[in-house]
């Protein structure tokens, strides 16, 4: 795309612009937040892949995919704010989600073991994962706030925290894979999605890009389903203290 | 003096800096049925939640049957000493799927029979057993959790307010079944009321709290005529 194609791309901005300042929608200020961001950190980003990818270095390589669950766990931790120790319990998920899909895609060699492949694969990897983590500590806070009487129920008929906080757990991990599965289903019936489009708008052979995102999708079930149960079994016992007592959330 | 199931020792119990329970010193006697009364919020429903493992006192020591606390696992002292929550809480599913929730959580079932024998206990109906928990009314949700509670046969039960939004018949055949439980199993009973009639009617001895204190303990009579100046006034009116 030419510099003066990109350029007019910024009519799309425009629109939303306009409509926002003559209805009083008030959404002037975020939508240039937005776009000014994006613009950077894409730009920013091609250029940092385009140096990984020429020094081709295994440091470089990790690096990159620390600062993207960095960030990831640095976003979603707000979310789950009034789960102690929830920084650290984000970052494992996301280092063991990191580690198990390329361990699973490298390993039987499913891909080429080249940043081209490993670095679009794990950002998108990381980055379902931390909206996941996002949805699922919604969910799991909201429940646990409004079934403490359940909880405190079970604990006094000599539950143990596990069985107090069974229902709000699997309500919450189910809740939020739940879109992940869903829109799987009406995949390529309504919309194209957004790695296919771009590879073939870029020239790829459709079959192709078809494969490529049927990795994808099927690499994403995973990440949602392990993400969601392994953010609720590394919090819920922080929930409770030793005495198998409920600690009030803060 | 009768054998003691419940006794603290300078117990001491603070939430968010708010101090709850101040240096409680007394006991409940063994397989008796003893009512505490007091205003609200003179953390009556903190002290039950502390005998059962709930929460744990900062200072002072609870002893049950003169084993303290601390030396029980708590799911072993939580299935001796039962409570019957305040809120009567229901989980979602039937009423059956309720009563079997102690059993549940030991990885047993409940057989129907017994199912049936202890909503009849409570006075609610067998056919009672597939309705939804959720939606039966206060009273009836009431029954069912004290129904719940027996289920593990505490050897201590806690009765917090258990007959507050029963009619009078239904509050008299709790009481009813309360007295003949303690008769045929010693269950040490301890209920928490409002009504100072119930508790001069149902229960042998009493404790009054006010503000998280303990103020006066002894046989339920006192509350005819209360040596506390406060007590006076709490009592006055209420007792005819
Ligand atoms: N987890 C908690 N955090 C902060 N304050 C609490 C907590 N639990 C109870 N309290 C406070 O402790 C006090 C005693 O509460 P408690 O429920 O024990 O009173 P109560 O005597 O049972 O009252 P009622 O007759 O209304 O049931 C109240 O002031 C209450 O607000
Ligand atoms: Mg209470």
């Amino acid at each position: 795309m030419s510099y003066l194609a990109l350029s007019l791309t910024l009519i799309f901005v425009l629109i939303p612009l306009v409509l926002s300042r003559t209805l009083r929608l008030g959404l002037e200020k975020d939508t240039l937040i937005a776009t000014v961001r994006s613009i950077i950190q894409l730009l920013a980003v091609g250029y940092v892949l385009q140096y990984v990818f020429e020094a081709d270095n295994i440091i470089f390589l990790l690096l990159m995919i620390l600062l993207m669950i960095g960030a990831a766990t640095q976003n979603a931790r707000k979310k789950g704010a009034s789960i102690r120790g929830i920084t650290w319990k984000l970052f494992i998920t996301f280092v063991f989600i990191e580690a198990l899909t390329q361990s699973i895609l490298l390993g039987f060699s499913i891909v080429p073991p080249t940043p081209q492949y490993i670095i679009p694969i794990s950002g998108m990897v990381i980055g379902n994962s931390m909206v996941l983590g996002i949805l699922f500590l919604n969910r799991f806070t909201a429940e646990i706030e409004n079934r403490q009487d359940e909880t405190e129920l079970i604990l006094t008929l000599g539950g143990t925290p596990k069985q107090a906080i069974h229902t709000q757990l699997i309500t919450s991990i189910k809740a939020s894979t739940i879109p992940t599965i869903e829109s799987q289903k009406t995949i390529g019936l309504v919309q194209l999605p957004g790695m296919m489009s771009g590879q073939i708008i870029a020239g790829a052979d459709p079959v192709q890009a078809v494969q490529f995102q049927l990795l994808i999708l099927f690499i994403l079930l995973t990440t949602a389903v392990v993400t969601s149960i392994m953010l609720g079994f590394l919090s819920y016992p922080t929930l409770f203290n030793k005495r198998m007592q409920f600690l009030k959330i803060r | 003096m009768s054998q003691t199931a419940i006794l603290f020792q300078d117990v001491n119990y603070s939430a968010d800096d708010l101090k709850i329970l101040k240096n409680i010193n007394g006991y409940f006697p063994e397989g008796k049925i003893a009512t505490i009364v007091g205003p609200s919020g003179a953390g009556k429903s903190t002290l039950f939640k502390l005998c059962n493992g709930l929460r744990s006192p900062d200072s002072g020591e609870i002893l049950i049957k003169g084993k303290p606390i601390i030396n029980f696992h708590p799911v072993e002292l939580r299935r001796k000493v039962g409570i019957a929550l305040q809120s009567a809480t229901m989980i979602s599913g039937s009423v059956l799927e309720n009563l079997e929730l102690p059993l549940r959580l030991q990885g047993k079932t409940i057989d129907i029979e017994f199912a049936k024998e202890l909503l009849h206990d409570v006075g609610l109906d067998g056919d009672f057993l597939m309705r939804n928990a959720k939606e039966l009314s206060g009273g009836q949700q009431q029954k069912l959790s004290i129904a719940r509670t027996l289920v593990n046969q505490p050897e201590v039960l806690l009765l917090d307010e258990i007959t507050s939004s029963l009619d009078r018949v239904s509050q008299h055949d709790i009481e009813e079944l309360i007295e003949k439980i303690n008769e045929k199993y010693g269950t040490t009973m301890i209920w928490i009321t409002h009504n100072l009639e119930q508790a001069l009617r149902i229960g042998q001895y009493t404790w009054v709290m006010m503000n998280g204190e303990l103020i006066e303990s002894g046989e339920s009579s006192l509350l005819r005529n209360p040596q506390d100046k406060r007590v006076q006034e709490f009592v006055k009116g209420e007792i005819v």
